[in-house]
């Protein structure tokens, strides 16, 4: 067979050459990608732009911040793209090389933007600027140091503390100590006693909060679902195992998670009607911001609160919040550093705390403080807190005490996999596809994978 | 023998044509740069490790090797065919039903026309939402009718086995689309073919049967295969209301269907060149199925200008 070689032909070969290179052409990745020779130095005066990604003049705590952050970086011109972080923004603005010059992420999130180079490390600028990074909160910190390297500024922090019905609690002879996660077999005696399936509404005894608080119960148990250096999983743990079949056990006793969710679904959560207001929950555990919630919309509730314990009777907490970071190519690292260091200095914090407490004060509220991830910070926030009467100076107690006890999940490449690997688990023994032990090792299989082709990736680059 | 066409003729023609060309040509232009090209970036990036940040780095075909070794690609097409199966047949005869019922309707027909399509103008989201209030398991308004009757409805958002099944019913809300094209196709349907039947002897089962779903199955197949494409690329709502951000108190294997699996893969963790394959694959199922769908078309198909 002979091939004639047409014009045509020719045209259209070129053509599909054409899209291949331009394809490839077309992916051109920005990883790795420095800022070039930046001077970090608390004195130098700044100019420019500053796009601030992720972050929001919401309310009075970031208001006054960000007013000081301004004052800071001087002639800076601050640009603020308002709302939660939208990863595919982020991403699609770092690989068109229009990143953002600093960025509002979670937490969890900073491993796998560090792994991929989507961010840059903060040594130079921790350094240039004097941040202090012993002032922030270690668990946090913890966080978002990835391979040796601190890739974000931590801010905020979000702690569990135990919520109870105190009615509920007394009229079933109980106490916060059957509640509080000491006891195990306590707690799933207390939600048997607590519940009520057949009222209407029906009574949640107890809600142990799966599948998001996992790694809550596994650590009371005595297991980090993930070793410290972010490498290997831990799902299969015997004590992992152990607690989530104590957890879902908690709702079979209840009459199933189906059904104690349905009612979860149903409440009134922000309203005056929640859960707790209504008498319709004995115990849970939440985190902290809960309790301003509750204080608003039914400030005469009868409520009693406590850390969450471990098996031991420690206070234990399992902390989540944000970060400041910079992106790859951002155009104003300089700025971008001094916008974190401001942010999250003590100054900073002190001055959202005053703004917070007077604008309680005029509603007649008490100030129940708040949890900024800056160790410092947050003891002279706590001095500056008001009494609220019972049970919400409990309340605040137990928060500031789950708040120096508090561990979180270390930076890793492939979080996201991870999560969702350790979260899916529960969910299929929670729908009844599968038992503690056989779901567990399937995540355990996922995540690993996961995490080893993540970190051969990341050392292959 | 051959024509001539003379070369006035052939300028004119060239002259249309150019200018045809210039009138779709922002369509055209929309089409390369919005369909094509993304189209063909993607079939490019399947063969590629590429996480949006780093460059794409060349691996073969080895993301095609890893959809069969994936458990949940073998999940998510079971679960999706599942829905599929299921779903379309009952969402065109709900459609049928509804458009026979408004042919009928008389001087009422526009209201009840414009209610039954308004469903239809319901964002996806706000319909993943509406499934979580409707279908809770303890205080819905469907478990609520069920109970009426007698029956203890099921726990549709958590028992895996009652999931789908929601999500069809649920569907269901938005077939006010499929509704107005059949309308159109029985509005067009001769009356006088129909009285024709009717004094030949045929009674109204066999009029509907033999004359009128023949003379309409045009139309039935366009929204058979409109509706396939759509059930097997289901995502809105049912990412809503299972996987939507922060919603990890929902995530149900059940409900994990493949774009949503696309999706978490390409969009959660960044892994682009193997989303991309599983795009092209959902390309081929749904080329597939819709090949199968015209060649079944040719002998169930009738066409009124085709002869017999």
């Amino acid at each position: 067979m002979r091939f004639r070689t047409t014009r045509r032909g020719v045209v259209a070969g070129a053509a599909a050459v054409a899209l291949l290179v331009g394809a490839a052409g077309c992916a051109v990745g920005t990883g790795g990608a420095q800022t070039g020779d930046v001077d970090y130095d608390p004195g130098a005066s700044l100019d420019g732009s500053l796009s601030v990604m992720g972050f929001g003049a919401s309310d009075e705590v970031a208001s006054s911040r960000i007013d000081r952050a301004k004052a800071a970086l001087g002639g800076v011109d601050v640009e603020l793209i308002e709302g939660d972080l939208d990863l595919q923004q982020f991403l699609s603005a770092v690989a068109s090389g229009q990143p953002p010059e600093v960025l509002y992420a979670n937490r969890d999130q900073i491993g796998s933007l560090a792994a991929r180079g989507a961010i840059i490390p903060l040594d130079e600028c921790v350094d240039g600027e004097g941040i202090d990074l012993e002032q922030y909160d270690e668990s946090a910190t913890a966080q978002v140091t990835f391979a040796d390297h601190v890739y974000g500024i931590p801010e905020f922090n979000a702690v569990q503390i135990t919520m109870a019905d105190a009615d509920l609690l007394s009229a079933a002879g109980l106490t916060l100590d059957d509640v509080n996660g000491s006891d195990p077999a306590a707690v799933t005696a207390a939600s048997v006693a607590l519940a009520e399936p057949s009222a209407i509404p029906a009574v949640i005894g107890y809600d142990s909060k799966l599948p998001e608080f996992l790694p809550l119960w596994a650590k009371a148990a005595g297991a980090d679902l993930i070793s410290a250096d972010g490498r290997t999983a831990h799902l299969d743990d015997p004590a992992v195992v152990e607690a989530l079949t104590w957890a879902v056990g908690i709702y079979d006793a209840q009459g199933g998670f189906g059904a104690v969710k349905a009612e979860r679904d149903s409440a009134d959560f922000f309203g005056s009607g929640n859960q707790f207001a209504s008498g319709t929950l004995g115990a849970m555990p939440m985190e902290q911001w809960y309790l301003n919630v509750l204080n608003d919309v039914s400030p005469d509730a009868a409520l009693a609160f406590d850390t969450v314990r471990d098996r031991e009777g420690r206070p234990i907490a399992y902390a989540s919040g944000s970060a400041w970071a910079i992106p790859a190519g951002s155009g104003n690292p300089a700025a971008a550093c001094r916008w974190a260091k401001t942010m999250t200095s003590v100054e900073a914090w002190e001055a959202a705390a005053e703004a917070r407490l007077s604008a309680r004060t005029a509603e007649g509220k008490p100030f129940t403080g708040l949890l900024t991830a800056n160790d410092t910070a947050d003891e002279q926030i706590e001095s500056m807190v008001t009494s609220g009467g019972e049970p919400w100076d409990s309340g605040v107690a137990a928060m500031y005490e789950a708040n120096d006890h508090t561990f979180s999940l270390p930076a890793n490449p492939a979080d996201a996999e991870f999560t969702t690997a350790w979260q899916d688990a529960a969910n299929r023994v929670l729908n009844g596809q599968q038992q503690p032990q056989a779901a567990l090792e399937q995540a355990q299989t996922e995540a690993q994978e996961a995490l080893d082709s993540a970190w051969a990736e990341l050392e292959s680059r | 023998m051959t024509v001539a066409v003379r070369p006035g003729l052939r300028r004119a023609r060239r002259r249309t044509a150019r200018a045809a060309l210039l009138f779709i040509s922002p369509w055209i232009i929309g089409f390369g740069v919005f369909t094509l090209w993304p189209v063909l970036y993607s079939g490019y990036l399947s063969l590629t490790d590429y996480d949006v940040i780093n460059d794409p780095r060349y691996v073969g075909f080895d993301n095609y090797a890893q959809l069969f070794s994936d458990p949940k690609v073998a999940l998510a097409l079971g679960n999706t065919l599942f829905y599929t199966v299921l779903q379309v047949p009952i969402s065109v005869f709900v459609a049928l039903v509804l458009a026979v019922l408004l042919d009928h309707a008389g001087r009422a027909s526009g209201v009840f026309r414009t209610l039954v399509f308004l469903p239809k103008m319901t964002p996806p989201v706000a319909i993943g939402v509406l499934f979580l209030l409707l279908f809770n398991g303890s205080n819905g308004l469907i478990n609520g009718v069920l109970g009426v009757v007698g029956l203890d409805g099921p726990a549709w958002t958590t028992d895996p086995a009652w999931v789908k099944p929601g999500l069809i019913l649920m569907s269901l809300w938005t077939v006010g689309a499929s509704v107005i094209v059949l309308l159109a196709a029985l509005r067009g349907v001769p009356e006088d073919v129909r009285e024709a039947a009717r004094l030949d002897g045929a009674n109204g089962l066999q009029v509907a049967v033999r004359v009128t779903v023949p003379l309409i199955s045009p139309a039935l197949l366009f929204v058979l295969i409109i509706n396939t494409i759509a059930a097997v690329q289901t995502f809105d709502e049912v990412y809503t209301a299972f996987f939507g951000s922060g919603n990890s108190t929902y995530g149900n294997d059940a409900a994990l269907f493949y774009v949503i699996y696309l999706f978490q893969q390409a969009f959660e963790f960044l892994h682009m060149g193997y989303a991309s394959a599983l795009a092209w694959l959902l390309f081929v199922i749904i080329m597939a199925i819709t090949a199968v769908q015209f060649a079944l078309a040719r002998r169930f198909v009738y066409y009124e200008g085709d002869r017999a």
